[in-house]
């Protein structure tokens, strides 16, 4: 069985030039550990794949139970760049939520 | 003691009613004040620039008076410092619409500070560049640059302050600036007091988005809900000597400060959560608390701070080429095969009329878009479900011409079909890009000008 992300963290998107960031952070603290299984650098790569992402970078925030996500070249142009309606990739926060994961078990 | 310090902008298209209930709740406190207007993106200075080139008078923030008109009489009365970066392109142009301003409402000896010294562009050849990480065009490739702004720090701001400023107008300052400097001035930090800066640097950080922290661009309903969504109140924060700081704000105002707000907003925009580059200080965040101490109160706590960089970003905008766009909807049955069959038209059209470097784009809204890459690899996996969707093709060319030939050829689906096609929009736009780069601090000198009762004149 699997379900959405978007179930069990948020999340919002920023971006400088190329570079797309998301803090993504679970609901409930307990499931901190599970989001740092199911958001590994590949599995957020591969879910980005179609955008031309070059390398992905995950920074842990064990305090805040979440983390950030730096996406290099995910934006092809960036705001000032790019043909996508949403230049800044802001709706991208939505595209990681839309990402399928195994739910945790507590 | 504790300073407070509000945010009435967080982009230049921000709501222009926001700051007076913040203005109002600024008034209530007994304790040092000010307000913020953040009002400048990555482009917005370059389009400013643009407009300045056309009328030496323009370039800066379009909506400054409808921002300042109704706080500027409580704030100058008041002692509530406001702080801007909408001069953007011509501070000196906003420093006489806010005097004119100030003279309509009674305060005609109002004392404003304009603060120069961000724009390089004429400096460009004299300048140390270092290509900003994950830059990868050379400064010295850019042909037609029309904005070239260093992010200044809080320095010259502070000094302002000192100097008698009760209106500081900058143009690029790093956002987070305009909150620490009246920070730094009542608290009087030393300007190496790392732990302290860093505290006064988030304090910006976390408001220069508006409402970005008080539950507006938080609202998922049935997930996280937020209350009072057309009446959003702006943030506060109020800042402690010791650098203890409360995200707050006004009673009585819709949106919501909660942990979930804050946390959402603390990594907006960053990268290493350890290392937040700053002109003033470099921020780590590794070891911050959130803490929601009561109904639109949260705490922050544990923000550290490491030295300010030697080498300051600069924005570097420079015009490349044109940008196309046309759209045309299709709807009801068999929507997406005739949407597609237009797709599939205009591919060859356009392969058969425009030059093949020309950099096109598809999307069927609706369907697949703000997701999707150029290449439309996702688009390829989804299924004919919809049944209202908009075809939207996007060009970019260095020829004018070449744009609106391509473009005029989704115009001529009116005609051509497929069926029902319909509510064709186009529009071409000259396209400003953006390139980013370091200079050494020692190369840029920002300079504070004092306008006093020129109001009078």
């Amino acid at each position: 069985m699997s379900e959405l992300l978007h179930r069990y963290a948020h999340a919002r998107a920023g971006d400088k030039g190329d570079r797309l960031s998301l803090g993504v952070f679970v609901y409930q603290d307990a499931h901190y550990s599970w989001l740092v299984e199911q958001l590994s650098e590949s599995s957020v790569t591969a879910l980005f794949e179609h955008r031309g992402v070059s390398h992905v970078t995950r920074y842990l925030l064990p305090h805040l139970n979440g983390m950030n996500l730096v996406l290099d070249d995910a934006l092809q142009g960036g705001v000032n760049g790019a043909l996508n309606l949403d230049g800044h990739g802001k709706t991208l926060s939505a595209l990681l939520l839309s990402m399928k994961v195994t739910p945790p078990q507590i | 003691m504790t300073v407070v310090v509000g945010c009435g902008a967080g982009f230049s298209g921000d709501r222009t009613d926001a700051a007076r209930p913040l203005v109002d709740a600024l008034m209530s406190y007994d304790a040092p004040r000010a307000l913020m207007f953040e009002t400048l993106g990555e482009r917005t200075l370059a389009a400013a620039q643009l407009r300045r080139i056309k009328d030496p008078d323009s370039g800066d923030e379009p909506l400054l008076e409808e921002f300042l008109s109704p706080v500027l009489s409580d704030c100058l009365a008041n002692h509530i410092t406001i702080l801007g970066n909408f001069g953007a392109a011509n501070p000196d142009a906003a420093c006489r619409r806010i005097q004119q301003l100030a003279k309509r409402l009674g305060h005609s000896q109002a004392c404003l500070a304009t603060i120069q010294g961000d724009d390089v562009r004429d400096r460009l050849h004299a300048l140390d560049w270092q290509a900003w990480e994950g830059e990868k065009r050379s400064i010295s490739a850019l042909e037609q640059v029309v904005a070239a702004n260093v992010y200044l720090g809080a320095d010259a701001l502070i000094e302002a302050m000192t100097q008698g400023a009760q209106v500081v107008i900058t143009g690029r300052v790093a956002d987070p600036s305009l909150a620490l400097a009246p920070l730094c001035y009542y608290h009087n930090w030393a300007r190496d007091d790392w732990h302290s800066l860093a505290a006064g640097a988030l304090a910006g950080h976390l408001i220069e988005c508006g409402t970005q922290v008080t539950g507006g661009y938080f609202a998922d309903p049935g997930v996280k809900e937020v209350p009072g969504m057309a009446s959003l109140g702006y943030p506060l924060v109020e800042v402690e000597r010791n650098g203890r700081l409360i995200v707050t704000k006004p009673a009585g105002t819709g949106g919501l400060v909660t942990e979930q707000t804050v946390k959402e907003q603390l990594l907006y925009e960053i990268h290493n959560p350890s290392a937040y580059i700053t002109p003033d200080v470099v921020i780590n965040l590794e070891h911050v608390r959130i803490k929601q101490l009561a109904k639109d109160r949260v705490e922050v706590t544990g923000v550290r701070g490491k030295p300010a960089p030697d080498r300051l970003k600069t924005t570097v905008s420079f015009l490349d080429g044109y940008q196309g766009e046309a759209e045309i909807s299709y709807a009801g049955p068999n929507a997406f095969a005739r949407a597609s069959l237009a797709r599939e038209t205009l591919r060859q059209r356009l392969a058969l009329r425009c030059p093949a470097n020309l950099r096109t784009r598809f999307d069927l809204i609706g369907i697949s878009s703000v997701f999707d890459g150029d290449s439309q690899l996702a688009a390829r996996t989804i299924e004919e479900a919809a049944s209202d969707i908009r075809l939207r093709l996007a060009v970019e060319h260095a020829d004018k011409s070449v744009v609106e030939l391509a473009t005029q050829e989704l115009l001529a689906l009116y005609c051509c079909g497929p069926a029902g096609g319909g509510g064709v929009r186009r529009h071409h736009t000259q396209r400003l890009k953006t390139a980013s780069y370091l200079v050494p601090r020692q190369q840029v000198a920002p300079t504070v000008t004092l306008h006093e009762g020129e109001g009078n004149e």
